[in-house]
Order: structure tokens, then sequence, then C-alpha cells
């Protein structure tokens, strides 16, 4: 009797100490986020003074939103989340239907050179996008556009500049083969009995139930476009194309005001951790799925 | 003769349709593949072979005068390095001359790099780094220091990084594959960092870092109750590396607890059970059930985290910019230097594809210990 007791007690006290390293962590995790929001509230003096205790962890002293409305005085920032907001969506959009109409030949349909062509896609898995920065930038430079005015050299300072380059992604369309392969056959046969055309297949039977891989497609390529960073940073020299990330400069610019850059990333970032937030599973899980790609 | 005719084209009928059909599956699907393959090609493919290409030559973004091919000259000038060993100064009965401190004193460096018509191999090298042997000192010159100071600390990075970050990932794995209420709560906070870009992530943790009242300055004071004298984490050539070190793991190790994670769930609760009868405590399950079963994952996120790491280039950018005294230089900050800022596109290409070799080089490696695993 005595023996369960301390047994028990034991058993307790080691649950309490899982907790409790599980909450330590937790707090390296949360606290710079929280001091980020904190002191996006915060005046500049007493945000660089509180950094040296707790308060900075704390919403005390002269809390008011100033420095939301300065920042938005000092940067065009409605038009910076504009263009964040476009570029990611029309990649997103734009790759969701190329790269899934490509995993849907790679995996259903037969056609001459199709095995080749799919390995060196997968092959180009390996190369880092910052290898070929460089020379890609060359090329935007030189390729033409035909637009709103007419004929036009060269991509640098565009919307099209930040978004085409990126419509196509060699791990999407990995992703889209795999979960179209591993799909039941008789499905496809079945329609194609009916008379069905290649294109009704992939629109009718496909596309409504492979959810779950349109998501993780979706939130990968969202989260790799919304931070996108080197790429704007060369192409996006005017504030008209500006994304967000690249938008940060704007605050170092003749006086440094920190409250004003909380108050920027606070911005910026919220509205990520509450769309990751509201569907964590499917963002750990796409996750989770891009790391077994190899 | 009629019946004949009938029955032959009775008879192809069916081959012609289904080849009719094969031909039109097969034009479907390059009709559905080719927007996909066109884009990677021109964005992808080209960009990368041009990378070679532009590589040999004298490419600039803009430049009056016509690109010429160079050969390796690019290449040469990243990567030449020698060994030269300085013999001290002597008086005139041999002795080496001592300075005022009582130093062996040596001839100047720039004596044999700067034109000098004896050491033609020698011309426009700098120091990179030198070492006492004996009374000689033995330097090593390199033609582009600073790309080797690159070089190296991305190196540096990619070696701390990679087990730092794995074996923390994968505590944290463990921790939140627990059964415990509430433990997917952990699991979503540890997680959190993966979402938040990486130039927001470096700019808070300019705050952390800060020399004066830093976070991390005034946590440290604090925990050793005012013994701890404030460091200058981001600006002091010895402490940068290791501070970009320690926050990109921070940001990064959520991602790998997740793969480390699908990883544990693979392994059959049936193992534990077993282990469970044959009275096995928690250490050995660890070590003979979970390990044993985790050992592609591993091999997996060291290849992860290695090829992410090379591409170290955003915490630079926007926290030290290179400093303080090319600390923190890293390959694809260099390459972007020259490329874009100097629009120097043949130099910054030779970079980019001595990266990719490297890179290239691992995940041969890769295939290589995976093969031997099975």
């Amino acid at each position: 009797m005595q023996a369960k007791n301390v047994r028990g007690r034991n058993y307790r006290l080691g649950i309490y100490a899982r907790y409790a390293t599980l909450i330590l962590i937790g707090l390296i995790f949360i606290f710079p986020i929280v001091f980020m929001i904190v002191s996006s509230f915060k005046p500049d003096l007493q945000l660089l003074r509180d950094t040296s205790s707790l308060r900075a962890f704390l919403p005390v002293g002269d809390i008011s939103v100033d420095n939301y409305i300065e920042a938005f005085e000092r940067a065009p920032i409605g038009r910076f989340i504009f263009n964040s907001v476009f570029i990611t969506a029309v990649s997103v959009g734009l790759g969701l239907f190329l790269n899934s109409l490509a995993g849907f030949s790679f995996a259903v349909l037969e056609w001459p050179g199709k095995t080749i062509v799919l390995a060196v896609i997968i092959a180009t898995l390996i190369i880092p996008f910052e290898t070929i920065a460089i020379p890609l930038l060359l090329i935007v430079n030189f390729l033409p556009w035909f637009g709103l005015e007419g004929f036009t050299q060269g991509w640098l300072d565009s919307y099209q500049v930040q978004i085409i380059p990126f419509i196509a992604d060699a791990l999407s369309v990995f992703l889209f083969t795999q979960f179209f392969r591993d799909l039941p056959k008789e499905i496809i046969e079945a329609a194609r009995i009916d008379g069905a055309s290649w294109w009704q297949i992939y629109q009718r039977v496909l596309v409504p139930i492979s959810g779950p891989v349109f998501a993780t497609a979706a939130i990968l390529k969202f989260l790799a476009m919304y931070n996108q960073f080197l790429w704007p940073l060369m192409v996006a020299q005017s504030e008209e194309f500006r994304p967000v990330m690249v938008g940060l400069q704007y605050f170092f610019q003749l006086n440094v005001a920190w409250g004003e850059i909380m108050a920027y990333l606070t911005i910026i970032t919220v509205p990520v951790l509450i769309f990751y937030l509201a569907l964590q599973r499917a963002f750990i899980e796409s996750i989770a799925s891009s790391g077994v790609k190899g | 003769m009629f019946d004949a005719r009938t029955k032959a084209t009775l008879s192809s009928a069916p081959k012609t349709s289904r080849g009719n059909r094969k031909n039109k599956e097969a034009f479907a699907g390059w009709l559905m593949a080719a927007p996909a393959i066109i884009l990677l090609l021109t964005f992808l493919i080209v960009p990368f072979i041009f990378a070679f290409g532009l590589s040999l030559t004298n490419q600039r973004l803009i430049s009056p005068n016509p690109t010429e091919y160079v050969g390796l000259r690019n290449y040469k000038r990243l990567l030449n390095v020698r060994f030269f060993t300085l013999k001290p100064l002597v008086d005139a009965e041999g002795n080496p001359v001592l300075d005022e401190e009582g130093q062996i004193s040596y001839p100047r460096l720039r004596n044999f790099t700067r034109n000098n018509p004896d050491y033609p191999q020698l011309n426009g090298l700098r120091e990179f780094k030198s070492w006492q042997v004996g009374k000689n000192r033995l330097v090593l010159l390199a033609s582009d220091a600073v790309f080797f100071r690159a070089l190296l600390n991305t190196i540096i990075f990619v070696i701390v990084v990679a087990p730092l970050q794995a074996g923390f990932a994968l505590l944290l794995a463990l921790l939140v594959n627990q059964r415990l209420r509430g433990v997917n709560v952990f699991r979503m906070i540890y997680f959190m960092p993966v979402v938040i870009s990486m130039v927001v992530v470096s700019m808070l943790w300019r705050f952390i870092y800060d020399g004066n009242d830093g976070l991390l300055n005034s946590l440290l004071s604090a925990v050793s109750f005012g013994a701890f004298q404030p460091v200058d984490w981001l600006g002091s050539p010895q402490t940068a590396l290791g501070s970009i070190i320690a926050m990109s793991v921070w940001q990064g190790v959520g991602f790998h607890m997740v793969i480390w994670l699908s990883g544990l769930q693979t392994i059959p609760f049936v193992l534990y059970e077993a282990a469970s009868i044959a009275g096995a405590n928690g250490w050995q399950k660890l070590r003979y059930v979970t390990w044993p079963g985790l050992r592609n994952t591993a091999v997996l996120i060291l290849i992860v985290i290695t090829m992410q790491s090379f591409s170290l280039y955003t915490q630079v950018q926007v926290m030290t910019r290179g400093g303080p005294l090319d600390s923190t230089q890293a390959i694809v900050f260099q390459a972007v230097q020259r490329g874009f800022e100097k629009q120097d596109i043949a130099g910054g290409s030779a970079i980019s594809v001595l990266l990719f070799l490297i890179v290239l080089f691992i995940s041969i490696m890769q295939s290589y210990l995976t093969r031997e695993k099975r």
C-alpha cells in the first residue's frame, strides 16, 4: 500500500517535471514573439529601457498605438502589403493549377519522354535558388514584355518578375505526381469508359478528391512566396512593386525608430501567425510531407 | 475481292483507332505538362546552365563592352591560394632582428606580393592567416581573402548547425511525442518560428543580441546576479557567427522536429510493448527501439539541414552584412554582393557554381550513405 503510494507520487512528480520542461522550452520560442508585439505599443525610449528587465514582455507603461500611426505615415505600408498579397496569391493560384496539371500528366497519362522529363525535374530539387539568382537576374533583364504600355524589354521593377519565375516549382510537381499516382486507377478508368476527356477527368474527378495535396502545395508556396527576400531585393527597386520584407528597409532611412519597426514587424507577421494557428494541423503536415521528399 | 477489302478495313479499324487514342493521350499529356515544363526550363534549368557559361566570361549586368570568354579566370581569382614562408630579417651576423618588444621582425609581406619580379606567382595575393613555425612565419595567401573567409564561415556554419539543429529537433520531437494531455499545444508553439520570415526573426534578434541592454545580456546578468559582463554579440568577431548560428537553430528547429515526429510515428507501437514485456527501461527503449527505427529519418534530416544551411544569406544581410571584420561573410552573401551590388554577373555566377558543386557533392554522399544503410 505504501509502496504504491510512493510510486504514485513519483509518477505525479514525473508528470510535473515533464510539463515544466515543455513550458520552459516553450517560453524560449514564444518570448521573442511576445517581445515584438508588446514593444510595438511602446514609445522608443521606454522600449529600449525595458529590454533590461522582464518589463520587455509586459504591456506596461506608456501603451499606445502611436507607433502604428507613425509607421503608416512613414512608409506606404498598404502598398507593400497589397504587393505581397497580390504576388503571393497569383503565384499560389497559378502554381496550384499548372503544377497539378503537370502532376496529373506525369502520374496518369502515357507519353513518350515522360520518364526522362520527370527525372530531370526531380533532379532540379537539389539546385538551391541562390545559385541561379544571379544568372536569372540577367535573363529577366533581357526578357520582353507586352503590357499596357505596349512592348517593353526587361522585367526589372514589375510584378511579373516576382511572379512568373516562381509559378512552376519542382517540389509541387513532385508532390502532385506522387499523390495522383497513389489514387486508385479504377476511378480514372471508369470515367474513361463513360467517355470523359482527360481534361474532364482532371477537373471533375481528380481535383475534388485531392484536397490534402492542394493544401500542402498551397501552404508551402505561400510561406516561400510571402517570406521571399533575396529576389525582390534584387528586382524590385522602386517602392511601387516592393513586397513587405523588402519594405522594411524604409525604416532604416534617416532616423531609426525602433517602435515603428516593431509595429511594422507585427503588422507583417501577425496575419501569418493567425493563419498558422487556425490551420496548424495542415501547416505541420505539409512541412512533414515536404521533408519526406528525399 | 470486295469481301477481302471489307475484311481488311474491318480488321484494321480497331488498330488505327487504338493508335489514334494513344496519340491523343500523348498529345494531351504533353499539352498538360507543357506549361510547367516550359516555365521550369526558362527560369530554372536555363539560368542554371547559364551560370556555368557566365562564370567563364566577363559579363556584367549593364556594360558598354561586349562580353568576352575568359576561361577559368574567375575561378582562379576566387580559389588561388599559396603558402609562403617569411624568413626573419637578419642583421650582418645572421642573427634575427628583434623589435623593441623582443619579437622577431619579418620583411613586409607586400614587398613580395606587390609587383615583385622575383615572385610573380604571389602578385596580388593577400594574407589570409599566418602561423609561427620555429623562427619562420608561415603565411597562407589567397587571391580573394574575403571569399575564403566566406567559404570557411559557411562551412563552419553548416558543420555546427547540422548536428545542433538535428539534435535539438530530435529532443523536441521526443518531448512532444509523449502521451500527455495538451502536448499538441507545445508542438504548435515550437513550430511557430518556422512560419515567421527570417527577415523578421533577424530583426527581432538584433534586440536580443544588443551590446548594451539587449535581452540576452539582461538575462545573463540577472541569472548571474550581475556578475556577467555585457557582450556585444553581433559586434565582436568572436561571437558574431555563433550568435547567427544560435538564432538560425531557434528559427529552424521546429521544421525538423516535425520531420523527426513523422519518423517516430512510423515505428510500430507493438515494438515498444514487446520491449516493455522484455523488461526494457525508458533509455533501453530509446536506444534499441526508437533509434534504429529513425536511421533513415536521421540521414534525411542531416542532409536537408546541410543543404539549407549552405544558402545562409538573409541573417547575414539583415544582421551584420558580413562584418565585423568579415567574421560573418557567407558564400551566398558574397555571390549577391558581386553579382548584384557590384553588377559583376560573371564573378557572382562563378561563386554560385562553386556553391552548387558543393551541394551536389553532398547529395551524392547522401545517396551513397542511404544505399549503404539499406
